[in-house]
């Protein structure tokens, strides 16, 4: 059986690894030996998976889409996250690692984040657990994501915008870094998708992992079989998707199929295709696949999707590609937006602009009838409601 | 192999030894080399030449800026090589090259250690290459071209780790005075104090010398009573900003290393 899954080391085939400076060596060292024991301790499993059940509201149904299913004729199933408490599936992560954070003793949370999804997913378990939380956002996207700010800032978060390079994402993400350089002994950083040095790629996909898991046992009792022919989701980082592939990577008949944002096609320089566009590199302590510049300088993606903007792809993702266990494709903004409508108008339900580029796939794919396809609906399209409208001129 | 410049100025000198770091290609293109010849003479005793990285993530402010422009100004590890062709018919003092991994992976780490030998240059920190990774994939890139990695060590990392680190190094090992990004200033508290001590007597094999936080005279006296000396980065860069920097280095020098 091949493995997909992170080794000893840290590593998943060529990708991974903790490229960090020595100021955090303590802290992932520290969190590499004990996470693995801790996740699998009975009180915090059971504390786990109530909060799942009672707080987050799992299991999220896995719905039959029965208009999309006859427009593309074939079995569309959608998993829901985007009726996740908070509306993404980023709160499975947040609550795993504030169990995970209390137990290691620490007392202040930071977090990066980018559409704003995974920062009110964190402040979320922060005020739920009344600990202190800082979220990082770049200067330009708390512009564009105003009421995600807001939300934060309601549940007590505090919001410091990362002024740094492009003002975006992984600025957030370099400051948040740099936040826990400064403070390694009583801060826990709560990242965001499955990025970052080990053991932070696994542990994010074991807490997304819930996605698949759940989705086996629904498909069972729908269709009879564990297993579905295709598995689609939209991959940023990474994390929606890795925890819907999950469960499915020793299948090896299931098709992964993970989609990417082109933006404005990936030809035309504003884009965030990073299987595509990037190239093996270093950055945010993993060595993966990343977009850059021939001198190794980080370029700036772009998508109409905050959630999707980010220049590389989770370690394990980038092994996929490479094993050719999941394929990797990519829509631009005008699929993604046009798919997004279509799903509203189709089956009541407005998807986030990140989700809508998984749906969007849908389009380009021949099918027979015979298949099911499972899409991870990994967020609810509220929070993109001006972009939607402007794009629409609704 | 060539003489190694370092080693040979650990043993040779006595009294406190001060290294300063600066961003190849800020404020100008071309200032690199003007800037170390302006240091040689002013009496720093080695430098550190950083070649600028988009996302610099153990730096604080002023070097991140350095390094934005540095990158605007059209720096790069190939450029910065090219213009150290002549640094030793200009320098006599030792040189090593400071920066993240990704720059270094995509010019070839192989290549990169080359082209340092080439240039004579003596050493390479790159923080966030980790120990791991540089014992089981790069360290003979390294030492067959006669090129030192130089690690980081904290008031966190473990005995333990630092007799690794001590037994890997060659040249000297780089103690941060706290856990921090650059640019903050030297807590010169009890704590601190306990922890140069405690790294004093562990009687390594390698010299030390504090970095990050050593902006003062202060600072560098501090830090030299219990290790060789000190490194000084964010306060030496901030004054590159300023309006007729190169005639001003003299002064900045001759200020931290006096006694009075
Ligand atoms: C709804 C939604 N889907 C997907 C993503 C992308 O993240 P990931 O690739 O880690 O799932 C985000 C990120 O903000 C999101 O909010």
């Amino acid at each position: 059986m091949n493995n997909y899954q992170v080794n000893e080391n840290g590593y998943y085939g060529d990708f991974g690894g903790a490229y960090i400076p020595e100021m955090l060596y303590p802290n992932i060292e520290y969190l590499r030996q004990h996470y693995l024991n801790i996740m699998h301790e009975p009180a915090f499993q059971a504390e786990f998976q109530q909060l799942l059940r009672d707080y987050v509201g799992r299991p999220s149904p896995l719905f039959l889409a029965e208009r999309l299913s006859e427009k593309y004729g074939t079995t569309v199933y959608l998993k829901r996250e985007d009726l996740n408490h908070t509306g993404a599936h980023k709160i499975n992560n947040t609550v795993g690692q504030i169990l995970l954070a209390e137990r290691l003793g620490k007392k202040r949370i930071i977090a990066e984040t980018g559409a704003g999804q995974h920062g009110v997913a964190t402040a979320t378990v922060c005020a739920l657990k009344g600990i202190e939380c800082v979220v990082y956002m770049g200067e330009v996207d708390i512009e564009r994501q105003a009421p995600n700010v807001a939300r934060m800032k309601m549940m007590g978060a505090t919001v410091i915008p990362a002024t740094s390079g492009s003002k975006t994402l992984k600025d957030a993400t370099n400051e948040a870094m740099r936040d826990w350089i400064n403070n390694p002994l009583d801060t826990h950083y709560i990242i965001g998708s499955v990025v970052g040095p080990h053991p932070y790629p696994d542990m994010v996909a074991r807490f997304q992992s819930v996605i698949s898991e759940e989705t086996r046992k629904q498909l069972q009792e729908k269709t009879g079989s564990e297993t579905p022919d295709y598995v689609l989701a939209c991959v940023g980082g990474g994390s929606n998707a890795m925890g819907m592939f999950y469960h499915f990577l020793d299948d090896e008949q299931v098709k992964l199929i993970a989609i990417e944002a082109a933006g404005k096609g990936v030809d035309s320089g504003e884009s965030a295709a990073t299987t595509l566009l990037g190239k093996e590199g270093v950055l945010h302590g993993s060595r993966s696949i990343l977009m850059q510049t021939p001198d190794g300088q980080v370029v700036e993606p772009y998508s109409i999707s905050a959630g999707l903007d980010y220049p590389g792809i989770g370690p394990q993702h980038a092994h996929l590609f490479k094993v050719k266990r999941a394929e990797y494709v990519s829509i631009t903004d005008e699929e993604a937006m046009q798919a997004g409508l279509l799903c509203a108008r189709l089956e009541g339900i407005i998807p986030a602009i990140e989700s809508a580029h998984a749906l969007a796939y849908l389009e380009k794919m021949n099918f027979t009838g015979k298949e099911t396809v499972v899409v991870c609906l990994s967020g609810r399209g509220d929070k993109d409601l001006a972009t939607y409208m402007k794009f629409f001129d609704l | 192999m060539p003489v190694n410049r370092l080693n040979e100025l650990f043993a040779r000198k006595n009294g406190p030894l001060l290294s300063i770091y600066f961003t190849a290609g800020y404020p100008e293109i071309d200032s690199t080399l003007k800037i170390a010849e302006a240091l040689e003479k002013a009496g720093a005793d080695f430098l550190e030449i950083g070649f600028p990285y988009s996302d610099p993530l153990a730096d604080g402010p002023v070097i991140q800026q350095s390094s934005q422009k540095a990158l605007e100004n059209g720096m790069t590890v190939e450029l910065l090589f090219e213009q150290l062709k002549d640094l030793r018919k200009r320098l006599t003092i030792p040189v090593l090259l400071m920066g993240y991994f990704n720059p270094v992976l995509q010019y070839g780490v192989e290549k990169f250690c080359k082209s340092c030998a080439d240039a004579g240059v003596e050493g390479v920190i790159v923080p966030d290459l980790p120990m791991y990774e540089y014992e089981g994939m790069y360290k003979d890139c390294f030492s067959n071209n006669g090129v030192t990695n130089i690690f980081l060590i904290t008031p966190q990392t473990s005995d333990e780790r630092i007799r690794k680190i001590d037994q890997l190094s060659k040249g000297f090992i780089y103690l941060l005075s706290s856990s921090s990004t650059t640019g903050k200033n030297l807590a010169l508290n009890d704590e601190a104090e306990h922890y140069f001590s405690r790294i004093r007597e562990m009687n390594l094999n390698n010299p030390t010398m504090i970095g990050f936080g050593i902006s003062d005279r202060e600072s560098f006296r501090k830090a030299a009573e219990y290790t060789r000396g000190a490194i000084v980065g964010s306060a030496f860069v901030r004054i590159l900003g300023e309006d007729n920097y190169l005639e001003k280095i003299d002064g900045f020098i001759r200020n931290l290393k006096s006694n009075d």
